[in-house]
């Protein structure tokens, strides 16, 4: 019994910022503080009235969307050669794709910065933030993809190539539908993990701000601050939004796998 | 081969660069020219420069300590989810556990200067109720702040390898050392525990490596005394435009990390082959 008082306690320390965003968002005052004033909407309207963030939020989600496709893709390869095939160096060769995991992320941003703008000697640009996201973003999709493909029961894909089907269409027509909730839910999480990145994004970010790293210079004047919680209020809800049809999917890949849901997307 | 393309890109994206990060370490600028002469000059001023020094031992210390934080505080959520909750709802606590850890994070931090500030949440709450005169300054703007900042950032981190150690274990083998007479306790500390070390060990490195490397919350939460290396790292990439220094304090910073992680690593095994 107290350790559910104590599993509640903690639920209350881990939304206790989340809670807070929004009192703030609607509060009508220019000083993050209790207490409360009154109720007002001017920070959103202020938010839709500047172009810099419109700028700083579509690259964001050009960036993130192309994230999510490539790390799903090498996701997709990874899982499927980890999960069918045994090569040589197969434990060390996975082990460095997966090393973003643990890795610091200020590694991850220095040392490209160096080899793209030291050595290389090219500008940084959105290409750069891709290149890193899609990096950090590999073993999150590893992680989730892994589930599903060595879950999948291979006997499925040997009928379908006994019948007639080439590799090829047997993938397309009996794997991929197979895999395809943990594919979902693997492009939602990296999209959500690449929107919200800010380290890596600091260092290798170019001439057009990525929406955190725009954020970043917002948190500098006190008098954007609230425009900085409502943003920051529609950005929660988003993800919030995100992560629950990327949970949908998951719940669904297993139940499609027949198998017993173990949980957490780790 | 289908591991070619995600192996490649691993390698050419992160085996190379921290490859270049190394190789870059022995060189030196001087303003705009890169000095490709290899030396140990910036080794030896990170060795020489208490700064450098001062940094880096704070840095372990508050990495250190966020690890402990998150870990103790997160083991028994764990343990809750795994051993308490009914399996249908088990997924429901772990979706609401990682919610928080997704959502925006710079906002998070600095929401938790709000929350730890002087006029703050906390102080004005605790006022409110009485329960203190003076608003207590002992939480914002040094390293405690960090540490409960950071403790909050890397809470699933820690929460999820230890509930998925937790969930591996034989639910048979507590019944027997109940059943052999153990207290609830002891069969707690001889066979839950020992069996739930390897998720223990996973959640230390994966909060313990990365936090090392965040300059975003002692920045907003940390003040002057809450600073760590990755803001020097950061300042000497991008301030102070000396690539090869900032790079030879990552390398340094990695180096002392890694020996960490790895003799913690070491002792857990020996200690659980001993308990055998």
């Amino acid at each position: 019994m107290s350790l559910r008082v104590y599993a509640i306690a903690y639920l209350i320390f881990l939304y206790l910022p989340i809670f807070l965003l929004p009192l703030f968002a609607f509060n009508d005052s220019t000083i993050i503080a209790f207490p409360l004033d009154s109720l007002t909407f001017r920070w959103f309207y202020e938010l839709w009235e500047t172009p810099a963030l419109h700028a700083a939020v579509q690259n964001s989600i050009f960036i993130a969307v192309l994230t999510a496709i490539f790390s799903t893709l090498l996701g997709i390869c990874a899982a499927r050669a980890a999960a069918k095939y045994e090569f040589p160096l197969k434990r060390p060769i996975m082990g460095l794709i997966m090393v973003p995991l643990v890795l610091p992320e200020i590694i991850v941003g220095v040392s490209l910065l160096v080899v793209v703008v030291q050595l290389l000697e090219w500008q940084l640009s959105t290409w750069t933030v891709v290149g890193a996201h899609v990096l950090i973003c590999t073993p999150f999709s590893i992680a989730i993809l892994n589930g599903a493909f060595q879950n999948m029961d291979t006997s499925l894909e040997e009928a379908a190539q006994d019948l007639g089907e080439t590799p090829f269409s047997t993938f397309r027509l009996v794997t991929l539908p197979l895999v395809m909730p943990g594919i979902i839910s693997s492009l939602l999480i990296s999209f959500t993990i690449s929107l919200d990145e800010f380290i890596i994004a600091f260092f290798l970010t170019g001439a057009d701000p990525t929406m955190p790293v725009y954020i970043w210079g917002l948190l500098r004047f006190p008098q954007k601050l609230p425009a900085v919680m409502a943003l920051g209020t529609i950005l929660v809800l988003l993800s919030i939004i995100l992560l629950t049809i990327a949970e949908y999917y998951r719940r669904r890949g297993l139940a499609r796998a027949g198998l017993k849901d173990k949980g957490g997307f780790l | 081969m289908l591991i070619s393309a995600p192996a490649l890109y691993a390698i050419l994206l992160l085996a190379v660069p921290l490859g270049a990060i190394f190789l870059f370490s022995f060189w030196t600028q001087d303003y705009l020219t890169l000095i490709t002469t290899p030396t140990l000059a910036n080794y030896q001023e990170a060795w020489n420069e208490p700064l450098y020094g001062l940094l880096l031992r704070r840095s372990l210390m508050i990495s250190g300590a966020v690890t402990v934080a998150t870990v103790l505080l997160a083991f028994p959520i764990a343990y809750f989810v795994s051993f308490h909750v009914r399996p249908e709802r088990k997924s429901l606590w772990l979706f609401l556990i990682t919610i928080p850890f997704w959502t925006s994070y710079l906002i998070r931090v600095f929401l938790w200067k709000v929350i730890l500030g002087y006029n703050g949440v906390l102080n004005s709450g605790l006022s409110g109720l009485g329960l203190i005169d003076e608003p207590l300054t002992f939480i914002l703007y040094n390293a405690n702040a960090v540490v409960i900042t950071l403790a909050h950032a890397f809470a699933p981190f820690a929460i999820l390898p230890i509930f998925v150690a937790l969930e591996r274990i034989d639910r048979s083998l507590l019944e027997a050392g109940r059943d052999l007479g153990e207290t609830k306790l002891m069969t707690f500390w001889r066979v839950t525990l020992p069996l739930a070390m390897p998720g223990v060990v996973a959640a230390v490195l994966i909060v313990f490596i990365p936090t090392i490397g965040d300059y975003v919350t002692p920045r907003l939460v940390g003040g002057p005394n809450g600073l760590m290396i990755a803001n020097m790292i950061q300042t000497q990439f991008l301030k102070l435009n000396n690539a090869p220094m900032g790079a030879a304090l990552a390398v340094v910073a990695m180096l002392f990390v890694s020996v960490i992680a790895l003799g913690f690593v070491w002792l857990n095994r020996k200690f659980l082959r001993v308990k055998q």
